[in-house]
């Protein structure tokens, strides 16, 4: 099964629809992400993996976040987290946590002086 | 996370602040997505593209800040409920000549529950009007900051996140005392 590569289909749905298998949208453990989960490789690409697979291995050897993976495939969030739940499956990703946000507009003090402190040492 | 209307400098400012170059994702809607369009009657569109700027600012050795520029069409948020419940706060970013694109940011906001800054983009047209009437005419609380700035100025584009960083901790520890 060979995808369409290059511009064929500009609107992106049949290149999405074949990069997921049809799935629009993730399941499983894809619904704990969220674009700042942080994902990183736990495995080295292998022969006869799908591309893009391959990629999200080789982009992740460091912690990204979903977000910057997104990105970096240049696709959607929805097609990512699909393509990364597949990996999660197989223990080839592991997702973090990000920092938590706190409820209600909680947040950890400590760490938000830190984040003031970082960004006032960049102005 | 960087939110508000359609032009009032969000892409500007994610690019201004940002260490890297931002990139642009952009996602397309289309048929696959026609059960979803019909919820949010688009029945007639089949293509529209909405995108999300992404930036971080490297803190220091083990800390990164994350910059998420919202998607201009605020009616596709729903694409990205990901992006309010990863959220530290947001800035809302406000062109005062048309204050009305940004009340859907606002909104959004506060029914997420992500606290909020509201910072005016000014250009060079733009009037000057009291902060407490920016409140006003936004219906946000009295307590909400109010900044001006320039998007395109990097550093005014940082004091802005000290600002809501600022506010932040001051709400946290507000609600750390007791009562």
């Amino acid at each position: 099964m060979s995808a369409p590569r290059g511009p064929v289909d500009p609107s992106g749905l049949e290149r999405y629809y074949v990069l997921t298998g049809g799935r629009s949208g993730p399941g499983g453990s894809a619904t704990t992400l969220d674009v700042a989960t942080l994902v990183v490789s736990r495995a080295a690409p292998a022969p006869g993996m799908q591309h893009e697979h391959e990629e999200i291995l080789r982009l992740c050897r460091a912690p990204l976040a979903v977000a910057e993976v997104s990105a970096h495939l240049r696709l959607p969030f929805n097609i990512v987290a699909v393509l990364l739940s597949d990996l999660i499956q197989d223990d080839r990703i592991e997702a973090r946590d990000p920092i938590p946000a706190g409820a209600g507009g909680r947040h950890d003090v400590k760490l938000l002086e830190e984040v003031l402190r970082g960004l006032r040492a960049r102005l | 996370m960087i939110a508000g209307g359609f032009g009032t400098g969000k892409t500007t400012m994610v690019r201004s602040v940002s260490d890297i170059e931002p990139l642009t994702t952009e996602e397309t809607l289309t048929q696959a997505s026609a059960g979803v369009d019909n919820l949010i009657g688009v029945t007639d569109k089949t293509h529209t593209t909405v995108s999300l700027d992404f930036g971080k600012i490297a803190l220091n050795d083990s800390l990164m800040l994350y910059l998420f520029g919202t998607p201009g069409q605020e009616r596709f948020w729903f694409l990205w409920n990901g992006l309010f419940k990863g959220a530290l706060g947001a800035v809302v970013l406000v062109d005062t000549r048309r204050l009305d694109t940004s009340f859907r940011a606002i909104e959004e906001m506060e029914r997420q529950n992500v606290p909020f800054v509201v910072a005016l983009n000014v250009f060079p047209d733009s009037r000057d009007f009291p902060f407490d009437e920016i409140r006003d005419a936004l219906d946000v609380p009295a307590h909400t900051p109010v900044v001006a700035f320039d998007a395109r100025d990097r550093a005014a584009s940082r004091e802005v996140l000290v600002t809501l960083v600022q506010y932040l901790k001051d709400h946290s520890a507000a609600a750390l005392e007791p009562r």
